[in-house]
């Protein structure tokens, strides 16, 4: 069994976001970053596959030299190895066709990427990798089992839950109940220094998106508590005040 | 006896914990150090953070978190890689013992004791048959072990213990008699590291196992401190130890000394973690808490508490990195380890009794780590070497006169 998985690596969940350039880039001075949460699951699934079946996990993240904290840290929860696509990753498109450069050569039989990175959401690796590659894919899965040549999985769709199969090789994109993400240990850490960590030049690739601006959600604004007695008012005041409706 | 995670009730509450960093001093870690601490914290974030309040509050050992600990690498990770340790250096240590006591005194005080006061003495004074024999089994947390050196009459001054050993006569066996008191992890621990005297009234370390005849470790209750760690006594009534068990390498008090130092090391890390996270909280509430209409964090008195903290805070986060570089380069002195032990306890007391302050009411209540905290420190005030003592180390070491007796 030959798994991928794409980890990109993105600003901690507590991150207070701001955008400097005009507001077309997001500032990432004093940032911490973190291996994006769904490649961890995919990840630690990855991980409890191949300890069944035997195989390997290789992990593709395409970023700078400053991504080597992540991709050392998947290493060091038991990825086998690892392969750093040396580009900024500008767009879905653009990092789709990066890994599907690199994983076309290599006969992987599963390519887990995240349901979406938890910074731009976009969500699109997945099917656009799947197709550079001619690949099936899946996405948004809760569960996958393998057996043989064929993968069992479940997703959750609208109002319930959709058990489907697919033969393998195969992309699949991780959703939360996937599993418990793992957390490194001090062995792990240590053995994670001595794992191969390919540096690999991108190749040519045209810019198919540029963002032109962001924008932060408005603030909060503050409660008004309207007492029981005027309750009939509350029409107006959402109709004038508020004038959301 | 609670063992289990489960049978503790979890709170709701997530922990945001981030830890201080006025001086930008992540800068002087490697990635593999910085690695470490969010190893060790998103693991007492998960596991422990959730229910640590009651288990001070039921005083129940968490017994599952020992193994936990053992897998995480927590136990003595700066002994070499052939006895199952890390192999990793003294900050690394450091950072681990941070990260555990910024979650609560008494789980550090747990890997304190099985890294530097079991583990250590064995590797450092042990025969090469014991450092396999234990070693191993001790890192992955398979056993727990408990340090004993105070006594009910003999505590800052140790040198002067009445446990002791003879031989038994058959050439193969010692008899132990004697007692121990204040020994964390005793009531739950499989092996004990005991210092008591030889015929000669020579100090000497040997390894007590449970379940020899004539040896129990009655559990002290009643602690309003070190909730979390289990405390008791070792009793030693003509207990039959095999001559194997002595630890051969050292003798007199410069053997359980030389394990004081790797403890106290790891207790300057572990303090700063608990004021830290003092510091932490004090913050974040006085940002939210509103009075006359502001946050209290508005207020010139409250913003004199937070600037001094963060101040003591940052000296010692730098004092404390520099021990470790020390340490790593085997040139620290026990008096500078004294000295941060001492500074670092001090500071994080006067930290958690100004941050409980400002959290007014609520700052007694387990619904924040800081009265927990504070009442921890008063033990880790108190055990390898008061603050007192400590004080008189750095007169000695400074002046050349002794002023202990
Ligand atoms: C929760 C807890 C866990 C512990 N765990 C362990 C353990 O695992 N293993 C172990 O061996 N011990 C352990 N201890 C014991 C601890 O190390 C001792 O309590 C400590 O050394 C002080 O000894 P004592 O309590 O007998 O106090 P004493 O030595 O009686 O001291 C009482 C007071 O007198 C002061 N004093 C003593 N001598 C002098 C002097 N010469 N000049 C000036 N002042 C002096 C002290 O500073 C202190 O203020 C633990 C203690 C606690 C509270």
């Amino acid at each position: 069994m030959k798994i991928l998985v794409c980890v990109s690596n993105v600003p901690d969940t507590t991150t207070k976001v701001t955008f400097t350039e005009n507001n077309t880039q997001f500032n990432t001075a004093g940032v911490q970053f973190i291996i994006n949460p769904y490649d961890e699951l995919s990840l630690t699934r990855g991980l409890e596959l191949t300890e069944k079946l035997g195989g390997t996990v290789t992990t593709i993240t395409v970023g700078l030299a400053d991504t080597e904290a992540s991709i050392r840290k998947a290493l060091a929860i038991g990825a086998t190895d690892a392969v750093r696509i040396n580009a900024v990753p500008t767009d879905a498109y653009f990092v789709a066709e990066q890994i599907a450069a690199y994983a076309k050569a290599e006969n992987f039989d599963l390519i887990f990427t995240g349901r979406e990175s938890i910074d731009y959401n976009g969500g699109q690796v997945c099917g656009l990798l799947a197709e550079m590659l001619g690949l099936p894919s899946v996405n948004v899965i809760t569960s996958i089992e393998i057996d043989g040549t064929t993968a069992t999985m479940e997703r959750d769709i609208d109002g319930g839950r959709e058990k489907l199969t697919a033969n393998l090789p195969l992309v699949v994109s991780a959703q939360k109940e996937l599993t418990e993400p793992r957390i490194p240990n001090m062995r792990g850490i240590m053995a994670a220094r001595t794992k191969p960590l390919k540096v690999v030049e991108p190749v040519a690739s045209e810019l198919t998106s540029a963002a032109v601006g962001f924008e932060l959600p408005a603030p909060k604004g503050s409660v008004k508590l309207i007492s029981v007695e005027e309750a009939g008012s509350l029409i107006s005041i959402l109709h004038n005040e508020a004038k959301i409706i | 006896m609670t063992t289990n995670a489960q049978e503790f009730t979890k709170a709701n509450k997530q922990d945001v914990y981030n830890h201080p960093d006025y001086y930008l001093l992540d800068e002087l870690l490697s990635e593999e150090h910085k690695l470490i601490r969010s190893t060790v914290r998103d693991y007492v974030k998960k596991e422990l953070s959730p229910i640590i309040e009651d288990v001070a509050q039921k005083a129940v050992f968490p017994r599952f978190m020992v193994k936990e600990l053992g897998e995480l690498g927590c136990y003595a990770p700066q002994l070499p890689v052939e006895y199952g340790c890390g192999g990793m250096d003294y900050i690394t240590y450091g950072l681990m013992m941070q990260e555990l006591e910024r979650c609560d005194s008494g789980v550090r005080s747990t890997a304190s004791v099985q890294g530097s006061l079991v583990m250590y003495p064995i590797y450092k004074f042990g025969s090469e048959e014991q450092k396999h024999k234990y070693l191993p089994k001790l890192a992955k947390g398979d056993l727990l072990g408990c340090f004993g050196l105070t006594e009910p009459n003999h505590g800052s001054d140790p040198g002067g213990m009445t446990t002791n050993f003879k031989p038994a006569g058959d050439g193969k066996h010692v008899i132990l008699n004697g007692a121990k008191m204040w020994i964390s992890n005793s009531p739950f621990a499989d092996i004990a590291v005991v210092w008591a005297k030889n015929e000669n009234g020579k100090i000497k370390g040997i390894i007590v196992e449970r379940g020899m005849e004539g040896f129990t470790t009655p559990e002290t209750h009643n602690k309003w401190s070190l909730r979390a760690s289990a405390t008791g006594e070792l009793v030693f009534n003509d207990v039959l130890v095999p001559v194997e068990n002595i630890l051969p390498g050292v003798e007199g008090l410069k053997g359980p000394l030389t394990c004081l130092n790797s403890a106290r090391y790891g207790i300057s890390w572990g303090a700063l973690g608990a004021a830290m996270d003092c510091y932490d909280t004090a913050l974040r509430y006085s940002k939210e808490r509103i009075q006359f209409g502001k946050p209290i964090a508005g207020f010139q008195l409250q913003q004199k508490k937070l600037a001094e903290m963060i101040t003591e805070i940052t000296k010692a986060q730098l004092l404390t990195w520099r021990l470790g570089v020390l340490m790593n380069e085997g040139r620290a002195t026990p008096a500078q380890i004294s000295m941060a032990k001492r500074n670092n306890v001090d500071l994080a007391l006067n930290v958690a009794r100004n941050a409980r302050q400002m959290l007014g009411g609520m700052g007694i209540t387990g619904e924040y780590p800081i009265m927990r905290h504070m009442m921890n420190l008063e033990s880790v005030v108190t055990y390898e070497g008061t603050h007192d003592i400590h004080l008189l180390i750095t007169g000695l070491d400074i002046t050349g006169e002794n002023a202990f007796a």
